[in-house]
């Protein structure tokens, strides 16, 4: 739980930080700031990303969710972020090598698009794989290359 | 009257009469080198079926690095659709005759991916021919074991020679 001064500290980096005093999560408007607001926050010591996990909100809605940890202080915060489905995210990976990986993984599941991130393809599914899968509104194919994927398997048991 | 099939007449001069097939599926059944590659967690079953305490040696059980000199493919684990793709590669590089174990429920029918996996193949059965399916979730290295058995029983039916090669 992130104390008062840290709050603020993070607070007074931009006018469009809001904390939840409820669920302890900072987040942000305007994910085009992103990027600078990031660099602001690694300036506080909070040098260890521990995970991106992405959020399908439905109503064409995603989310973004940053867990940062700091080794040195000890203290951990979460930051989100709430944009369109179209939108474009500033990609933190010069920031913190983890988010190359993770950045990867949201855009493979959940195809959020990020900008400036060196190596933006497939991490874990096929490249000529058709969709994303954790999206809400996901439809399995019938066939990849071939390889039936059945859905109705009432005959099959 | 005894001298009046081969094995009667060479039985007392240290000749031993049999099928040529016989021999041959002798030595084949005594060695099912298999393809060493696991694909989930019933891969450190089978590492413990060929590690010391159960010992898959004694059978003539050896994992080979390369699908070139292996005989038999255990399929142990979770075949997903990438994957799946790959293995029947790997199959196709194996030089007849070649077999393959099925290991556990996620190779066999798709296991706990059955209902809601967009990525798994519902059972190796659909990309390459099984011979023996070993059900466990994932099973015990006597599970495999008692599978590896039954290869071999499947194996020492063939004939080499004959017209009919599952005899």
């Amino acid at each position: 739980m992130p104390e008062k001064t840290l709050i603020d500290s993070i607070k007074s980096i931009d006018d469009s930080i809001a904390y939840d005093d409820e669920t302890k999560i900072f987040s942000i408007g305007e994910v085009d700031k992103w990027f600078e607001i990031a660099t602001e926050i690694k300036n506080l010591n909070f040098d260890y990303l521990m995970c991106i996990t992405s959020i399908d909100l439905e109503n064409d809605q995603l989310a973004l969710a940053y867990n940062l940890h700091s080794t040195e202080t000890k203290k951990s915060i979460e930051f989100n972020l709430v944009f369109p489905k179209d939108a474009q995210i500033p990609s933190i990976e010069s920031l913190w090598k983890t988010a190359d990986w993770h950045e990867r993984e949201a855009y493979d599941m959940m195809g959020i698009k990020f900008v400036n991130h060196p190596d933006m393809k497939r991490i874990l599914l096929p490249h000529d794989w058709e969709g994303h899968p954790l999206r809400k509104n996901y439809v399995v194919a019938d066939y990849y290359h071939g390889m039936y994927i059945p859905k109705d398997k009432t005959e099959w048991e | 009257m005894a001298e009046i099939t081969l094995r009667g007449k060479f039985n007392k001069d240290n000749f031993v009469v049999e099928k040529l097939d016989n021999l041959i599926n002798w030595a084949r059944a005594g060695s099912p080198w298999y393809f060493q590659f696991g694909l989930a967690c019933c891969a450190i079953e089978m590492m413990a079926a060929s590690a010391p305490r159960h010992d898959l040696e004694r059978f003539g059980v050896f994992p080979r690095a390369t699908p070139r000199q292996a005989d038999v493919m255990i399929v142990a684990g979770t075949v997903t659709i990438k994957m799946a793709e790959r293995v029947k590669r790997l199959y196709e590089q194996m030089s007849d005759p070649k077999y393959v174990i099925s290991m556990g429920s996620c190779a066999n029918s798709g296991g706990p991916y059955w209902q809601h996996g967009y990525h798994v193949l519902k059972g190796v059965d659909l990309v390459v021919p099984v011979d023996v399916y070993v059900p466990g979730c994932p099973p015990r290295p006597e599970a495999l074991i008692q599978g590896i058995l039954e290869l071999q029983r499947h194996i020492k039916t063939e004939s080499t020679f004959g017209r009919n090669k599952n005899a």
